[in-house]
């Protein structure tokens, strides 16, 4: 292509992309085998191992071959990798920044009164209903337990 | 003012600028995409109920998506390949084939989320169906803003015109099947 500064397209036949795509087709396969294989596994066996790694493990795999190969961004210009770079700290910076909010009960001068509570019911909830909870139709059915808490927190 | 606008060509950073743009648009999307699966991430480490609620989302239509949109990508490569070549017919014949699988998974979502409301499982049922229609849908109306672009190039480049922006489609179309990568595991798998 004339109008066209990089062709990388170019430096590979159909082959190449059809064999790719016959990787990630089994590492599809491997990530929706795993979670079903755990479901056998009794708890403590490993089970919740072998669903990070064959779900959560092998999506970054996938991800990564889709960027490099599909995408072409193992031999695109380094100001791209640069730009990603950027916003993907950044993602990493927000995700720091706010998580106490969410993941943390209390921290300095302040308490989230609500959310205690909230995790006192739900801890009840799952006493009383088994670990893995009710699987029952309605959502709404366990209605103390479908809202986040609003406006929980209480600065002190 | 005749011919082409000069930024069409232009390669001040030893990138075309369309593609640059594109890169451009994909770094922002990040931020948008990682804010809610981040957000997501952190409510599900803190909530061990929302395994509960997620027990009712339906794997194998995830999976099923996941392999059409793994196989929409491949096409989607492939018209690239074909534009390097110079071949806009093949390209553009591979972009429609592209946007068909794109409607394919639009039309399994609908009906997803047909039978998940259905039951109740509305986006104000709790958080976790919140944030489970809050990121499948934008990532549904990118899958649908995707397919809107590809079908105006494939016609393009079906005239010969424009080979460049078949790359430019497909890079935009393969980010939105990694996002759906790991869609999938978080909002399918993670009982």
């Amino acid at each position: 292509m004339a109008d066209h500064g990089h062709d990388h397209g170019g430096h590979h036949g159909p082959d190449h992309y059809i064999k790719i795509y016959f990787v990630l087709l089994g590492l599809f396969a491997i990530s929706v085998a795993g979670p079903v294989v755990a479901e056998f596994m009794p708890e403590g066996s490993g089970r919740l191992w072998l669903v990070l790694i064959t779900a959560f493990g092998v999506a970054f795999v996938k991800a990564y071959l889709v960027c490099a190969k599909f995408m072409h961004l193992d031999v695109e210009k380094p100001i791209v990798h640069w730009f990603l770079a950027t916003c993907l700290v950044f993602m990493v910076l927000f995700f720091a920044g706010t998580a106490s909010d969410v993941m943390k009960d209390d921290g300095q001068n302040w308490v989230k009164t609500a959310e205690i509570e909230w995790h006192q019911t739900s801890e009840a909830y799952r006493a009383k209903h088994g670990e893995g909870g009710h699987h029952g139709d309605a959502a709404h059915g366990d209605e103390s337990h479908g809202e986040e808490p609003a406006g929980g927190d209480e600065h002190h | 003012m005749q011919g082409k606008p000069i930024a069409t060509l232009r390669e001040a950073t030893g990138v075309p600028t369309g593609k640059l743009a594109v890169w451009w648009l994909l770094a922002s999307e990040i931020v948008i995409f990682g804010g809610v699966l981040a957000s997501y991430l952190m409510f599900r480490l803190r909530h061990p109920e929302f395994g509960d609620f997620a027990a009712h989302t339906n794997p194998w239509i995830g999976a099923t998506n996941t392999l059409v949109l793994l196989t929409s990508s491949l096409c989607a490569v492939l018209a690239h390949q074909a534009a390097e070549s110079g071949n806009g017919k093949k390209a553009a014949k591979l972009l429609w084939f592209t946007v068909a699988f794109g409607g394919v998974f639009l039309c399994i979502k609908s009906y997803e989320w047909y039978v998940e409301i259905s039951h109740g499982y509305t986006i104000t049922a709790n958080a976790f169906w919140s944030f489970y229609y809050t990121a499948a849908g934008i990532h549904a109306s990118h899958v649908i803003a995707g397919m809107a672009v590809m079908a105006w190039v494939a016609m393009t480049v079906a005239r010969g015109n424009e080979l460049q922006r078949v790359e430019l489609v497909g890079i935009y179309w393969h980010f939105v099947d990694v996002v759906w990568i790991f869609l999938f595991p978080l909002l399918y798998i993670a009982k």
